[in-house]
């Protein structure tokens, strides 16, 4: 057994792009969910519209890198108004289908045939990383234990973490102020904060705007990770990871996404290290799972653990149990 | 009410300004705060609220009760902004009103309470008083990213707040979750709100609704000091003790329409009023308001237009006329 691999990857993934993404994306849906109570069930639209947003500008356009990001953050702003100026004048639950169905609308335009001139269709598109990588100041890779990032990792994990810092800064500053106030009343009950003359609609947009910038930073690290976007990447299984995640931590906490997203990709890298190195050495019989399998089992197992998790402590990793129990009368 | 020995400055001004009202359906009256013509709302076929006119006199603490079904919650709504109306229009303090979103109507010094308490349970009580406060300078985004521009403010608001709780005796549950309140201790709270807005009038949509007798007593005293204040409150209710025991002046829907208005003691002898209760023709025995006028205690004489009243039974008159709680 190669303890040192297995626990390895599982640290890595403590830290890592991939983590950084999932968080800033949960962290733009804790806004949504956690604080204002909108049920968004399209932020992965939000990450996809980014990428997509700066990778179209350089790949398909050839414009510089930061055009690109300026595009992917007002494609991100867009999407807030498309979805929020029909829906949030509407109950609750319109805005989780709208922003479901639109989700999906979103990836299978990316993947479209017709389009795929500029979007690259399924195969999405590659080469608009490289003004980002340019400004890379490492030079070596990190190695510690068996602990390894090469420097094009360290450069997007210093970058992610900046930015989940800074997320995690307008996240805290907000909250605490009187709009945030105004925010968690109207998940509380809306019509009691517009009978004391708040603008709901107005606050329930911005929010829905603060998520979704917040969410698409997410999806700029995941697309200059990868240096590559595929339209797949953005599916709806995507947004039930960030919700895993939301609640995990604990929901309108400002540190739950990052401390659950950290959580759920150790686990899921954990197991997902553990149950194929247990295959071979023979500790699981081929007849239970074969190597496979193990991918698909790792899911089920996680699943399992963050069912258990919640109902032992659904209040997530911070939030107040003595909260959560409150019927929302 | 009549019994009281010393009567407060606000409730005498209230009882000067409507002495020479008329007991009539759109009476006008001496200084109204707010004045509606023909507003009407129709659900499909049903029409739900058609009130032809109405006027609420300033600094006067008026009812508005009637049957269920009667659109006194719909009409409500209209006022406030949470419904439109099919037609109609009102000015409140002389402004239009009529198409005004909500969350205006409450800037503009009408604020509201609801028939369903609306405490905001996650959030702490403290901060249901605070959200209350108007023009905060913190409530818009970019500015409540930086609290120096917001912090002052905030200490002015939260001292009113507290004051406030002070007077509603909520100061010990401060800092706890309006969520784990009492019903009634609720209902104060979404009153001491309503009061951050500073507003000119309040409507609360039944007050009383599940208050223990125990607490009602001070609630009571608060509706009635927010007239000491200066302000004008609309309610709706269906307790009769509690709108003979503090209302100056009563309107009374049935079926949509204001059918009746007076002080609290004519209008619960009114034959149209135990009509609209307990409906016209339940045996067919023909009906003399005058008679019906003096079995009902405290009854002044029946109004001139109630000779045309619809026949209803003296029988019905008898059990009460206004206490029909659902």
């Amino acid at each position: 057994m190669n303890w040192d691999i297995i626990f390895g990857v599982s640290l890595e993934s403590l830290i890592n792009g991939t983590m950084i993404a999932y968080a800033l994306a949960a962290i733009g849906l804790n806004v949504h969910f956690g604080y204002t109570g909108l049920l968004n069930f399209g932020q992965s639209a939000f990450l996809g519209v980014a990428a997509y947003g700066l990778a179209m500008m350089v790949s398909t356009f050839g414009l510089p890198f930061w055009i690109g990001i300026a595009v992917g953050l007002l494609g991100a702003v867009v999407l807030a108004l498309l979805l929020g100026i029909p829906t949030l004048r509407l109950r609750a639950d319109y805005l989780a289908i709208v922003t479901i169905a639109a989700a999906e609308i979103v990836r299978l335009l990316f993947r479209s045939v017709s389009l795929s001139e500029w979007t690259g269709g399924s195969d999405g598109l590659q080469q608009f990383s490289d003004d980002f990588y340019a400004m890379n100041p490492y030079s070596g890779s990190l190695e510690f234990w068996s602990i390894s990032f090469d420097e094009r990792e360290l450069w997007v994990m210093t970058v992610g973490w900046a930015l989940v810092a800074i997320a995690l800064t307008i996240v805290f500053l907000a909250m605490r102020s009187p709009w945030g106030r105004v925010i968690k009343a109207i998940r509380e009950d809306e019509d009691a904060v517009r009978s004391l003359g708040k603008n709901v609609v107005s606050y329930k947009m911005q929010s829905l705007i603060l998520g979704g910038v917040l969410g698409s930073l997410g999806g700029f690290i995941i697309a200059l990770k990868n240096a590559a976007v595929q339209p797949d990447t953005y599916g709806t299984e995507f947004t039930f990871y960030m919700y895993t995640i939301v609640i995990l931590g604990g929901a309108a906490r400002v540190f739950g996404p990052v401390v659950g997203s950290m959580i759920f990709w150790f686990l899921l890298t954990f197991v997902n290290a553990l149950l194929p190195t247990l295959i071979s050495q023979g500790y699981i019989p081929t007849w239970l799972m074969d190597a496979n399998q193990a991918g698909a089992v790792g899911y089920i197992l996680v699943g399992l653990g963050l069912v258990l998790l919640l109902i032992f402590r659904p209040q997530g990793i911070f939030g107040d149990k003595k909260e959560v129990m409150l019927d929302g009368r | 009410m009549a019994d009281d020995v010393t009567v407060p400055p606000g409730v005498a001004k209230a009882r000067a300004a409507l002495k020479d009202v008329p007991h009539e359906p759109g009476a006008p009256k001496q200084d109204p705060i707010l004045v509606a013509d023909s507003v009407v709302r129709r659900f499909g076929g049903l029409t739900a609220v058609s009130v032809d006119h109405i006027e609420i006199q300033r600094g006067a603490i008026t009812a508005l009760i009637g049957p269920n079904g009667a659109g006194k919650t719909t009409f409500f709504n209209l006022l406030t902004g949470f419904d439109r109306p099919d037609e109609g229009d009102w000015k409140f303090n002389g402004k239009p009103l009529a198409g005004v979103a909500a969350h205006k109507v409450a800037k503009q010094g009408m604020v509201r309470t609801f028939q369903l308490t609306k405490a905001l349970s996650r959030l702490t009580v403290i901060d249901n008083m605070r959200l209350g406060g108007t023009g905060q300078k913190g409530e818009s985004f970019w500015k409540a990213l930086i609290p120096g521009i917001w912090k002052k403010q905030e200490q002015e608001i939260t001292e009113r707040a507290d004051e406030l709780l002070a007077r509603f005796k909520l100061d010990a549950k401060r800092e706890d979750f309006a969520g784990s309140l009492s019903g009634g201790q609720r209902k104060l709270l979404e009153m001491a709100r309503a009061l951050m807005v500073q507003p000119d009038m309040v409507m609360l949509d039944e007050p009383m609704a599940g208050v223990n007798p125990a607490l009602t007593q001070s609630l009571l005293g608060h509706v009635k000091s927010l007239r000491e204040d200066g302000m004008t409150v609309l309610f709706v209710e269906h307790d009769m003790d509690m709108v003979r025991d503090i209302s100056d002046w009563v309107i009374v829907m049935g079926q949509g329409k204001v059918i009746a208005e007076g002080t609290p003691d004519t209008v619960m002898a009114d034959p149209r009023v135990i009509d609209a209760y307990l409906g016209s023709h339940h045996d067919g025995t023909e009906h003399d308001a005058a008679e019906v006028a003096a079995e009902v205690p405290g009854a002044d004489a029946p109004s001139s237009s109630s000779v045309d009243a619809a026949p209803s039974s003296a029988e019905g008159a008898k059990s009460e006329g206004g206490k029909t709680d659902e």
